[in-house]
């Protein structure tokens, strides 16, 4: 099933354990998948710092495939899925966008605290502070980013 | 982006009544408070209590806000929220930014000290 076959709303399921949101690429809908996201993660009582944590993260991951991957206002849609295990949440975003340039993830260094600091470039450095495991790979003419967040890890029962 | 403007003393406070700043918002957002600070006092107060999340977009919004400031001009913050504060630190622009935990440091503004009062 293509992306671009899903209506032009955000669209949220949950089967068994993972969790799928699919929207369009624009900011307001970002703004608005994540909401959802947070909502399909309610019952994982994250703490508050852990919540921000996926917030930003999962933020940074969708602006950059809306400004990058379908630039210039390119229609196109986004996938996220989400599942809870021992070591956290493990995310996947599929687009069908333009790949990474150099078919590789960026890796910034650190911004420096100077008055003329640039106004850009701390995306990728706040993913790669945040997550664990980030793996890019384009796969049939889509991009697919997977990557790790060490929260609401999923305890063994005793 | 609205913000609400509020002059005190020495200083202008802009009150962002927004709970985000993100990349939906962010030039809407550097561009009010540049009009806002246009021909200002020299400090420049950004009042973010209300603001509970910032992305990478909003940080660069507000150091785009604070770079287009007069020369004169000095932007400072104030209450940032965990979630803002977290952004902050992560990318060590806290140290850039003279950063107010209350609005004890706001001398002489009353009006600030009651939220519910000034609410808009």
């Amino acid at each position: 099933m293509s992306l671009r076959d899903e209506t032009d709303t955000v669209t949220c399921q949950s089967w068994r354990n993972e969790l799928r949101v699919i929207f369009p690429s624009a900011p307001l809908a970002v703004r608005e998948a994540l909401g959802t996201t947070l909502e399909g993660l309610r019952h994982l009582r994250l703490s508050c710092d852990e919540r921000s944590t996926v917030e930003l993260v999962l933020a940074e991951v969708m602006n950059n495939i809306v400004e990058h991957a379908y630039p210039d206002g390119t229609s196109g849609m986004i996938e996220m899925r989400i599942t809870n295990d021992r070591d956290g949440l493990h995310c996947m975003t599929i687009d069908d966008g333009a790949p990474m340039p150099g078919g590789a993830l960026p890796y910034p260094d650190p911004p420096l605290p100077v008055a003329d600091a640039a106004e850009g470039g701390f995306g990728w450095f706040l993913i790669r502070e945040l997550s664990s495991d980030l793996v890019y790979a384009r796969i049939d003419g889509r991009n697919r980013l997977e990557f790790r967040l060490d929260v609401g890890r999923k305890l063994p029962s005793c | 982006m609205d913000l609400q403007i509020l002059p005190i003393d020495d200083a202008i406070v802009l009150r962002v009544l927004a709970s985000r700043v993100d990349a939906a918002s962010a030039v809407q957002f550097k561009d009010a408070v540049r009009d806002a600070a246009h021909d200002g006092p020299h400090r420049v107060i950004l009042d973010m209590r209300q603001v509970q999340f910032l992305d990478s977009s909003g940080l660069g919004a507000v150091i785009g806000a604070m770079k287009q400031l007069a020369p004169k001009q000095r932007l400072e913050l104030l209450g940032l929220t965990p979630a803002v504060a977290k952004v902050f630190r992560l990318t060590r622009m806290e140290q850039i930014f003279t950063i107010h935990d209350g609005t004890g440091a706001l001398d002489g503004a009353t009006a600030l000290r009651n939220d519910q009062a000034h609410a808009s």
